[in-house]
């Protein structure tokens, strides 16, 4: 084995996209090899060329994208200067795909056996129909879909995203490629459904000795599932190596930050940053020393809030939804079952659960935007079910939701200051000068300068209309902040940031939070009591300490297991 | 499948009273006696009237003559003209000619607009593109009896390669250069639909996956690109149908095919009423009924809309 | 870790710290331009040519549309001779006395000829400037009135009311508006007026318009802002009017300003039909092209250059349309 030749090496990769104002450099000088049989793993926040990296290598760039240096040597052969039909040859034998979104990466119209057989067509791994046939079946039985017989007849639509996920990893690996690229394969995808869908594509690589680029946001994920990490960071790579080796002693400032803010690999609760004397708004300042780990100190006494009287208390909340189906009748759907729970004053409740659990039905359900079918949830000692008019605005009033999407949770049409604004023009708080007073400290308490004021939430990256919906949530001194989903979106370095704000507002303000998230990582940093929700129910209910050390049901179990990263031992 | 035809059948229903409703409501309330409306300018006998009165069932409630005038047409019974034409006589003989035009115009309108379209969104900012963008622009914005004289005069008249107008038992050749102009605005929206679908549809993950599978390109374009490309060309077919329906009016008329449209055309300018509302009632129903098999074809191109909401 | 066996062992690589590559997390960039929906908008229709000409086009149009003397002091219908008879005549005309004016190609002071009937074509033309440009403007606005208010209510409140406002869409869907129209205005015979065309064409086509507003609202109100406004307290309605309808009204904008140009050409065609405006009251380029017909032959400049008026026109909103469009849908943008 000494004289191992890479597989592909790609030397001093450059990549530009055209817009108006001429070629805008995406990757710039990328160079690294991937021997045969081995899983490497390209991380990178969005934005740092990782996937676009990717594309250029079996030369997939979207229309405006152009490799403008550097070599993609495979097996000796630089792809870059291949002819279209000698590159058609390439793709699917020699080098396969798994692409990004499992939703939209089957064309929607046809048959799943329809797009499996023709990939066979297209690799000449099988020409008479009915060997096509049977080659399909077998694609999809190694791929995990038992009943392949049937699936083949089914359109995507009738598939759930991981069974999608697990006919296009079929499709990528359908002629045993020597190479696949696997361009962030699940990451729209539930962590439980993550973990069987990455085993499995680890089990059928490993076995066929099929070597793996792995394109992935998640530190923790890439250094469970690849031997070697490369980190990019616009469009250039600024580290590379050994997993384990990275991840325990990374070397370069921004490597150190993304192992230090990713929520996966942290392991205790974020106390407010004040504590620490690292005020916030120091993120603002250009070439500053990075102050955004989400800081590990001793684990808050959780005890001290349980003794507060509880501010919000369900108590066997249910909701039912008519779903009407294509038929003539529609059918009752259960989205929350008998829950009950109290959050106490000044801590932080995390609802967890997967996609469908109903978590953020019953954060809609607390925000009054929908009906509840049964039972009663009190606010303050209230039954805020059976509020007038008078009295729900009151309730408004105290309580403040900051949604998941940070472009759809403000509108684009109103600048930054009549956002925050509105909450106090709504309540008709003080006058005009107040008002501008209350908007200018509330930007101030979510280290936002003034200059924001004016700007429209287009001008602002994701993190930042979090921050101006976190102000505007805050605008009104509400005791309640119910957060859905509120930095899931976010990528790790700025969730970081946000989360320490949120710790830092809730020790300054003694606010309670409702925390509605799918991550059982951020929980940990965020959260005193967790609520694990499934189908509706909750099916566990604990200390966070406690759920993380000492999981009592099997699916709270399966959910810590997924957690990516979770069993690496990190250095100091 | 069998219930999305059958819903979208049952859907119909309601449109097919609202329509013939409203166009009913429009003749019958309109201000003003109908029968006194029938002789223009000249005023009839008292008795004569009466006679049309009883003959026309005005005496009766309004909405017992909507339901009159709706079983004369469900039984197919159109009615007369003021000349005392049978309107059903009258349809028969100019359908056939009508159909063969419409069919004509939809094929060029189909083949040229979806050719021109997938090229031009294939090679976008090419200049075949840019041409394409232009000519299509140009057409958009004459009205289809501009563009019925601009090709009468220039291929008619100036270089002679069709006969201006056309003749009689109407020949497919006479009926190539009004098909074109009845094409030609939809060909233009067919194209432009195309081409941006086409651009769409190239930049979904589907498309980018089944390169990335290994298939050629001379296989991803049509069964991936153009294939999907075609839903919304297809839900436009409605809309389409109802310019193609105006224009048919307005075309016949110019080159005097012998057709439903040039009926109509004639019915208008005689005024003659009773005439142009059954023509009307008609097309309208022919309308609806085409609108419910787009809808139909729509649900064989795309599977997911048989099965949602 | 991984389950395979490393089959070697990376090199371990740092790179270099550069100055720009790191900086802070999340910093707000305030040098930048203020920018919003309507701003970039505009900013983009600012650098288009084809904005520019249907712009002058259109702002041309208008002025002629209400001073049609400031080009013409010929009047369109009056002193209209089919053949020059008096001394008068001959000299204002500049021809000798028995010259038929009727088709007559251009003269001094009627730089595109006569009508069949001996009417100034350029006075006609000028003079029907405003006929289509207020039959389109009041369809415009009456279509956009009654497919906004319809389509935001269907949209927004949902439920029953929607289901009943979109069947009600669907039955005026099935009438394309022209033939709507035509029965129309066969009925109004002996009163037909610009704001009865505008109703006849109007009444029928505001479905399309309440369709996209509806889908668009749709839309919008599931967004997570109009939740966070109802959830701060802010009432249904007044959410509608803050947030939903200001940020679906985009697509409305640029289906009347397409619509416009339909306007025109439904009122062009309607006269050409022999069903709209009457002749002798209003200058219509439609009742002016149908009129021509018979002389297509003989004196063709009496059918081209109306033509060629009401096609400008129309092109010139088709334009302004596709540019707005282009500048408001940043996806019509992608497809450029």
């Amino acid at each position: 084995m000494s004289a191992l030749e890479p597989l592909l090496s790609v030397e001093d990769l450059q990549v530009a996209f055209k817009t108006q104002d001429g070629f805008v450099p995406a990757v710039r000088g990328v160079s690294f090899d991937v021997y045969p049989g081995e899983t490497i793993a390209i991380v990178g926040e969005s934005g740092s060329g990782k996937s676009t990296t990717a594309h250029a290598i079996i030369n997939l760039l979207p229309g405006s994208g152009r490799i403008t240096g550097g070599k993609v040597l495979f097996e000796g052969r630089d792809l870059s200067q291949l002819k279209r039909g000698e590159m058609e040859a390439v793709r699917g034998k020699e080098i396969g795909l798994v692409p990004q979104d499992p939703m939209n990466s089957l064309n929607p119209v046809h048959r799943i056996g329809f797009q499996v057989e023709e990939t066979i067509r297209a690799n000449g791994l099988a020409t008479s129909k009915r060997d096509v046939r049977k080659r399909a079946v077998e694609v999809l039985k190694e791929a995990g879909l038992a009943d392949a017989d049937q699936r083949l007849r089914q359109f995507p639509h009738e598939f759930s995203g991981g069974m999608r996920q697990r006919v296009l990893i079929g499709i990528g690996l359908s002629s045993h490629p020597k190479l696949v690229i696997a361009d962030e394969p699940t990451s729209a995808l539930d962590v439980t459904v993550q973990k069987k869908i990455l085993d499995h594509l680890e089990h059928l690589t490993a076995e066929r000795g099929t070597a793996v680029i792995f394109i992935t946001h998640d530190l923790g994920l890439a250094a469970e599932r690849a031997e070697n990490l490369v980190v990019m960071h616009r469009g250039k790579i600024v580290e590379s190596g050994p997993a384990r080796e990275i991840l325990q002693n990374p070397r370069h400032p921004y490597t150190k930050r993304l192992v230090s803010a990713a929520p996966s690999l942290a392991s205790q609760r974020i106390q407010a940053a004040a504590a620490t004397g690292a005020p916030i708004g120091s993120v603002e300042v250009e070439g500053e020393e990075p102050t955004l780990s989400l800081l590990t100190v001793a684990e808050r006494a959780a005890e001290a809030s349980v003794d507060a009287p509880p501010v919000i208390e369900f108590r066997d909340v249910t909701k039912v939804f008519k779903i009407r189906t294509g038929g003539p009748r529609s059918i009752p759907f259960t989205a929350v079952d008998k829950v009950s729970f109290q959050v106490p004053k000044g801590s932080t409740m995390a609802l967890v659960g997967e996609s469908g659990s109903g978590k953020s039905t019953a954060a809609k359900l607390l925000l009054r935007l929908e009906d509840i079918t049964s039972g009663t949830i009190h606010v303050d000692g209230k039954d805020i079910t059976e509020l007038g008019k008078q009295e729900l605005l009151a309730l408004r009033r105290k309580m403040q939701p900051v949604f998941q999407d940070p472009y759809g949770s403000l509108d684009p049409l109103h600048n930054i200051g009549n956002t925050i604004a509105e909450p106090l023009n709504v309540h008709r708080v003080g006058d005009a000068k107040t008002r501008k007073a209350r908007v200018l400290e509330v930007l101030d308490q979510v280290a936002l300068p003034q200059t924001v004021l004016a700007r429209y939430p287009n001008e602002l990256s994701g993190g930042q209309r979090q921050r101006v919906a976190i102000a505007r949530a805050l605008a009104l001194k509400p005791e309640i902040v119910v957060l859905d989903e509120a930095v899931s979106a976010l990528d790790v370095l700025v969730q970081a940031q946000v989360l320490n704000l949120l710790a830092e507002l809730q020790s300054e303000l003694g606010l309670t939070y409702l925390f509605i998230t799918h991550d059982l990582a951020v929980v940990r940093v965020i959260a005193d009591h967790v609520s694990v929700m499934q189908q509706g129910k909750i099916v566990e209910q604990a200390t966070v300490g406690e759920v993380f050390d000492n999981p009592k049901t099997a699916y709270t179990r399966e959910l810590l297991a997924a957690i990516p990263g979770v069993d690496i031992p990190l250095g100091a | 499948m069998l219930w999305y035809i059958v819903r979208r059948l049952l859907q119909g229903i309601p449109v097919f009273f609202g329509s013939t409703f409203i166009i009913f409501s429009m003749v019958f309330l309109t201000p003003g006696n109908p029968v006194l409306r029938m002789f223009g300018d000249r005023t009839p006998a008292p008795e004569q009237v009466a006679a049309l009165e009883e003959k026309f069932h005005l005496n009766e409630p309004f909405l017992t003559r909507y339901f009159l005038y709706l079983g004369d047409i469900l039984q197919g019974n159109l009615g007369t003209t003021y000349a005392g034409q049978s309107v059903n006589e009258i349809l028969a003989r100019t359908f056939p000619t009508t159909l063969r035009l419409a069919l004509l115009a939809v094929i060029i309108q189909l083949v040229i607009g979806v050719l021109v379209g997938l090229i031009s969104g294939l090679r976008k900012g090419g200049i075949f593109d840019n041409v394409s963008l232009l000519v299509t622009l140009l057409i958009i914005s004459m009205p289809v009896f501009v563009l019925a004289f601009v090709a009468q005069w220039i291929f008619g008249i100036q270089l002679g390669w069709f006969r201006p107008t056309v003749g009689a038992g109407a020949p497919w050749s006479d009926l190539i250069l009004p098909a074109i102009v009845l094409a030609g605005l939809n060909m233009a929206y067919v194209v432009r639909l195309t081409r941006a679908s086409v651009i769409e549809t190239s930049q979904n993950d589907f498309v980018r996956m089944a390169y990335g599978k290994g298939l050629s390109r001379g296989r991803v374009i049509p069964v991936h690109i153009l294939r999907n490309s075609m839903i919304p060309v297809t839900t436009n077919l409605a809309a389409d149908f109802g310019i193609l329906i105006v224009g048919a009016t307005v075309t016949e008329g110019i080159f005097n095919v012998p057709g439903v449209g040039n009926e109509l055309f004639k019915a208008i300018n005689r005024g003659d009423t009773p005439e142009i509302v059954s023509i009307v009632t008609i097309l309208v129903i022919v309308y609806v009924l085409v609108n419910i098999a787009i809808d139909v074809l729509y649900g064989v191109l795309d599977p997911r809309i048989r099965y949602v909401k | 870790m991984s389950s395979k066996n490393p089959v070697r062992t990376a090199p371990h690589y740092v790179a270099e710290v550069d100055e720009g590559g790191l900086g802070a997390v999340d910093a707000v960039r305030v040098s930048d331009r203020k920018s919003n929906l309507w701003l970039d908008a505009w900013r983009d229709l600012r650098g288009r040519w084809m904005f520019w000409v249907s712009a002058v086009i259109i702002l041309f149009i208008v002025f002629v549309a209400l001073f049609p003397g400031a080009l013409t002091q010929v009047p369109p219908n009056d002193n209209c001779i089919l053949s020059v008879k008096t001394q008068d005549q001959a000299d204002a005309l500049g021809v000798p006395i028995g010259t038929r004016i009727s088709d007559h190609g251009p003269l001094p002071g009627h730089p595109l000829g006569f009508t069949k009937q001996g009417c100034d074509v350029f006075s006609r033309i000028v003079h029907g400037t405003g006929t289509s440009l207020s039959v389109g403007i009041i369809v415009t606005v009456l279509v956009a009135v009654m497919g906004i208010v319809i389509g935001a209510f269907a949209g927004y409140f949902g439920g029953w009311l929607d289901s009943f406002l979109m069947r009600l869409g669907d039955i005026f869907f099935a009438i394309p508006y022209i033939l709507a129209a035509v029965v129309i205005m066969s009925l109004f015979l002996h009163d037909r007026n610009i704001w009865i065309i505008s109703l006849a064409i109007g009444f029928f086509s505001w479905p399309s318009t309440a369709r996209i507003l509806r889908s668009e609202v749709l839309r919008v109100r599931n967004l997570d802002y109009v939740m966070a406004s109802e959830s701060i307290g802010l009432s249904k309605f007044r959410t509608m009017f803050m947030h939903v309808l200001p940020n679906s009204i985009a697509p409305v904008i640029i289906i009347s300003t397409v619509g416009l140009a339909g306007a025109i050409t439904a009122e062009a065609t309607l006269s050409f039909l022999g069903v709209g405006l009457p002749n002798n009251i209003y200058m219509s380029w439609g009742n002016d092209i149908s009129a021509a017909q018979t002389s297509l032959r003989t004196a063709p400049q009496t059918l081209i250059y109306p033509s060629i008026a009401l096609s400008v026109t129309v092109l010139a909103f088709i334009m302004l349309g596709e540019t707005v469009r282009d500048a408001l849908d940043p996806k019509a943008r992608a497809t450029r």
